[in-house]
């Protein structure tokens, strides 16, 4: 196993002799999406006329199918097939492993008579054409047999159970070093539920070759995705071969697959042709996962010269009652500030409510904006900076487990944010500045987001037309795989760009894990760098062993790379010409990255500072957002343009957090209130103003040999807390339950006397 | 019914089912995917084309009223290898990132610029009176009916922007 040490010595990225690294070209596959021809899941090619696939879903939060009468639908126009629990074909039961080493397990649908949350698949319809397939739907009749539902997250908190195999981190002791803190803040906060909301609900296309069924499903991860339907379907998973070429977002809510899949795979079995099978936008929000509402508590205890003595962040929140999944809240908080005593730790309501999961930063999005806003706080008690309070608590080693860090840059960021932004500009007395009706303020926080590093391999051949052709099992979510994959082996290969193709998101190909968890680029990236390695290795042992070859008895290591050709001094041989004397199929070769050794023993973050002013309208109570700013350090970037419009966009996310997302269960039916764009207020256009960030320079040497990062979620992670705390800049109103909605605006600043 | 219809300088004369959306029928008979649908209901813009040179979202149109109209989309606007400007633009400023809100993107941005030529206000407009003119403003708040949960709402509008200098 390798060491980070084996990662020092030079190599050609952090070289980056052609400059392709860092330099911010074009989307890959740019082309193809501003010209409406990249096709998704749904819009695939088929080998013949597709059919077209109906989910039907539950409408009771929890209890039983009591009676189902398809026969009505059965005899519908241009209907196919109908399938309830009581005749869909067999699969394999929830959860079942036929293969032990499968990422994932069966995931059946329509399986049983039981219905555990509303919006869960009850019947399928598969018909001729879309407007037949959902037209049967109404001809189908359900009699169900309800059960007690628990549904309020509310009024389960105060009994919030421990998380199984957890327990809560303690450092020092809390109580007493937070009782003996001169200056103290003791604030809850609460985070509500959120949706994904990709603007593509998942699909998937489906069709049988022989014992083999290909299919085209909107998923994030492909191994995870290929290994459940096999095991649905119990059968090996080389029977299954999926592909997810074009993904239209994810967020993490695309990181398992959905019944969409299950269901295309086995109707198009059933009726021997090519299925689709797409959920509708009032299905997305039930049956997939969501984000779970987080109630944090903060203490914070401090010195009069703003020293932390005593820290702590508990977190209660909520998953489907099957389920594992928690949304951890307080994590980030124990590698963020310097403080002796140390209380971290989450606490788990059980719901029979559609799934939580991972959504953009899991942890810390919730969670930052709690802590982040009660250092606000703090730094308001003590009439100190927020930055100065931050600056005092920056800890210089990982105050959770005291290892050292791999770089941290987080003061950096705040100092660089605060002088771009005009941070002197803000008068730190709150409600002292006037636009007219609006309020104005100023407010910051920082973020930070763990980095990772997972196995993965790729593949590349190199062939006689001079192309390198990279195939990875990965995907491009609209993180920009494709462009950064083509970067990188470009730079590797010493090739240019227009020489370089990226084929992704198929099962086929030497697997990668995928898209989440900010883990892509490193992942993705450096097994592509090492298979790039193994290619120069390959092409320079081919040229130096050919007496054919100019480079013939030379050293192999001695080799360069560069323009196309492999060079020694004044003697290079183009690589087409090295391609095609290996054959007619050119060189192929994979290569693999694994984590080193001793990666842990680093703290390795991504950070940043985020910093905002709004307008409170003081008749309204609507916040408007009038510019944001956030500078980030997240690695070496690979192409400037891609990693900006990551980190901005996950800026706005924070946006939408702060002031207008939010869903709410309703309690008679176990629904969600928004089941539409309509109801649930992602960001739109006319919400971003004035918004921009900065990637500082960095290298980190002991992430992975390319020393790059993710950002994908960084610039999410405190975003919303900066808007929160610029609120209370601009009015002197704290609120802490989020979304800042101007009913909610309008109630504190009335109960002010404002 | 029978239905006329000019799509992208194509005639077509069709039976289509009464209750088929402008949307399904572009993506499901005439095989144009590039009109996204992410909602089916009105309130994404990922389907937005241009029916007679004016923006609608096909998801709420019945492919039967269109009987005679001319539909533009995203498949239409590049001549050839040559790109519409707003998608050159939208490539350079990096306007996208998953891509699937694209498409209605760039043809909501044709149909703004269009508006923006016939003097036609909107809410951002300040002076009613005078001729309107292509600020910040006027397109964040005119390209509004197209989400983007990407949020490159920052590279949009420089897109827009770079574009309608490229036109003035
Ligand atoms: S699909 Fe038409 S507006 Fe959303
Ligand atoms: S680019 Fe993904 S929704 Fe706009």
């Amino acid at each position: 196993m390798s060491t980070v040490r084996d990662w020092a010595a030079p190599n050609p990225i952090t070289e980056n002799r052609s400059g392709l690294i860092g330099k911010p070209v074009d989307r890959y596959e740019g082309r193809l999406k501003v010209t409406g021809t990249a096709p998704y899941a749904f819009e695939v090619e088929t080998p013949s006329a597709p059919l077209y696939g109906h989910i039907v879903s539950a409408t009771i939060a929890r209890g039983r199918i009591a009676g189902i009468d398809l026969s009505q639908a059965a005899s519908a126009p241009g209907v196919v097939l109908v399938w309830s629990h009581l005749n869909v074909p067999v699969q394999a039961q929830r959860g079942a492993k036929l293969n032990p080493r499968s990422q994932r397990g069966s995931n059946p649908a329509l399986g049983s008579d039981r219905v555990e949350h509303y919006g869960q698949s009850v019947a399928f319809i598969l018909a001729d054409t879309p407007e037949n397939a959902r037209a049967a739907e109404a001809r189908i009749r359900i009699t169900y047999e309800a059960s007690d539902a628990d549904l309020d997250f509310g009024s389960f908190i105060d009994s919030a159970g421990p998380v199984p195999g957890e327990e809560d981190a303690r450092i020092g002791d809390f109580e007493a070093g937070y009782s003996a803190s001169a200056v103290t803040v003791d604030a809850t906060w609460f985070s509500p539920l959120q949706n994904h909301a990709q603007m593509e609900p998942c699909a998937t296309t489906a069709w049988w070759e022989g014992d083999k069924v290909v299919v085209h499903t909107s998923i994030q991860m492909v191994k995870g995705g290929q290994h459940a339907l096999a095991e649905t379907l119990g059968i090996p998973s080389d029977r299954v071969r999926l592909l997810t070429r074009y993904i239209g977002g994810g967020f993490g809510g695309k990181g398992q697959s959905y019944d969409d899949l299950t269901l295309a795979a086995l109707a198009a079995r059933e009726s021997g042709r090519p299925v689709r099978v797409a959920y509708t936008r009032r299905q997305m929000f039930q049956a997939t996962v969501h984000r779970p509402a987080v109630q944090m508590r903060v203490r914070l205890g401090a010195d009069g010269t703003g020293r932390l003595n005593a820290m702590a962040l508990e977190a209660v929140t909520h998953c489907a009652r099957n389920s594992t999944f928690v949304e951890h809240a307080a994590e980030f908080a124990r590698n963020l500030y310097a403080a002796p005593h140390r209380l971290t730790g989450h606490r788990l309501v059980r719901l029979d409510i559609p799934h939580a999961g991972a959504m953009r930063a899991p942890g810390e999005a919730p969670g930052m904006l709690s802590l982040e806003c009660a250092m606000d706080e703090l730094a308001d008690r003590l009439g100190m900076d927020p930055i100065a309070l931050r600056i005092r608590n920056e800890p210089e080693v990982d105050p959770d487990n005291a290892k050292p860090f791999s770089i941290r840059q987080l003061v950096r960021c705040m100092q660089e944010g605060a002088q771009q932004f005009g941070w002197d500009r803000r008068n730190p007395t709150p409600g002292a500045v006037r636009d007219g009706r609006w309020y104005v303020g100023m407010g910051m926080a920082t973020a930070i987001r763990g980095n990772f590093l997972l196995p993965a391999k790729a593949g590349l051949r190199l062939t006689g037309d001079g192309l390198a052709t990279l195939t990875q099992g990965m995907t491009d979510i609209g993180t920009g795989t494709y462009t950064i994959l083509a970067q990188i082996t470009g730079e590797t290969l010493g090739l240019p760009l227009d020489q370089v193709r990226v084929e992704l998101g198929d099962s086929d190909m030497p697997p990668a894990p995928g898209s989440g968890g900010q883990f892509g680029a490193a992942t993705a990236g450096s097994a592509a760098f090492e298979t790039g390695m193994v290619m120069r290795r390959r092409l320079a042992e081919l040229a130096t062993s050919d007496p054919r070859s100019p480079l013939y008895g030379e050293d192999p290591l001695l080799m360069d790379f560069a323009n196309g050709n492999i060079v020694l001094g004044n003697r290079s041989e183009s690589l087409a010409t090295l391609a095609s004397r290996a054959g007619p199929e050119g060189v192929y070769v994979e290569g693999s990255i694994s984590p080193a050794a001793d990666a842990r023993d680093w703290s390795q973050h991504t950070y940043g500072a985020q910093f905002a002013e709004v307008g409170v309208d003081s008749v309204t109570g609507e916040v408007r957002l009038r510019r944001m700013f956030g500078v980030f350090a997240a690695g070496r970037i690979l192409n400037a343009k891609l990693a900006k419009s990551q980190i901005t966009g996950g800026m706005i996310w924070g946006v939408g957090a702060a002031l207008t997302e939010s869903n709410a269960v309703d309690p008679r039916y176990g629904s969600f209130l928004h089941q539409d764009l309509g109801g649930y207020l992602a960001p739109v256009h006319a919400d971003i103003v004035n918004l921009d960030a900065v990637l500082l320079d960095e290298a980190d040497d002991k992430a992975n040999p390319m020393g790059i990062k993710g950002v994908g979620e960084l610039g999410i992670c405190g975003s919303g807390a900066a808007i929160a705390n610029a609120v209370y800049n601009a009015c002197g109103v704290r609120l802490r339950d989020y979304p800042l909605t101007p009913d909610k605006v309008l109630a504190a600043l009335e109960a002010k006397g404002l | 019914m029978r239905t006329e219809i000019r799509v992208n300088g194509v005639d077509h004369a069709v039976d289509v089912d009464t209750r088929t959306s402008l949307l399904d029928f572009l993506r499901e008979q005439l095989d144009l995917k590039g009109s996204k649908k992410g909602c089916d209901h009105g309130q994404c813009g990922a389907c937005t084309v241009l029916v007679n040179g004016v923006r609608i979202n096909a998801c709420l149109s019945l492919a039967v009223m269109h009987d005679g109209d001319e539909v533009t989309t995203i498949e239409g606007l590049a001549s050839g290898e040559a790109l519409h400007p707003l998608q050159q633009a939208f490539l350079t400023e990096d306007a996208f990132q998953c891509g699937y809100c694209t498409p209605g993107q760039i043809c909501s941005a044709v149909g703004l610029m269009a508006e923006i030529a016939a003097g036609q206000p909107s809410e951002a407009t300040a002076d009613l009176n005078a001729k309107v003119v292509l600020t910040d403003a006027e397109i964040r708040e005119r390209m509004s009916g197209n989400l983007c949960r990407c949020s490159a709402y920052p590279q949009i509008l420089a897109a827009v922007r770079r574009a309608a200098g490229a036109a003035a």
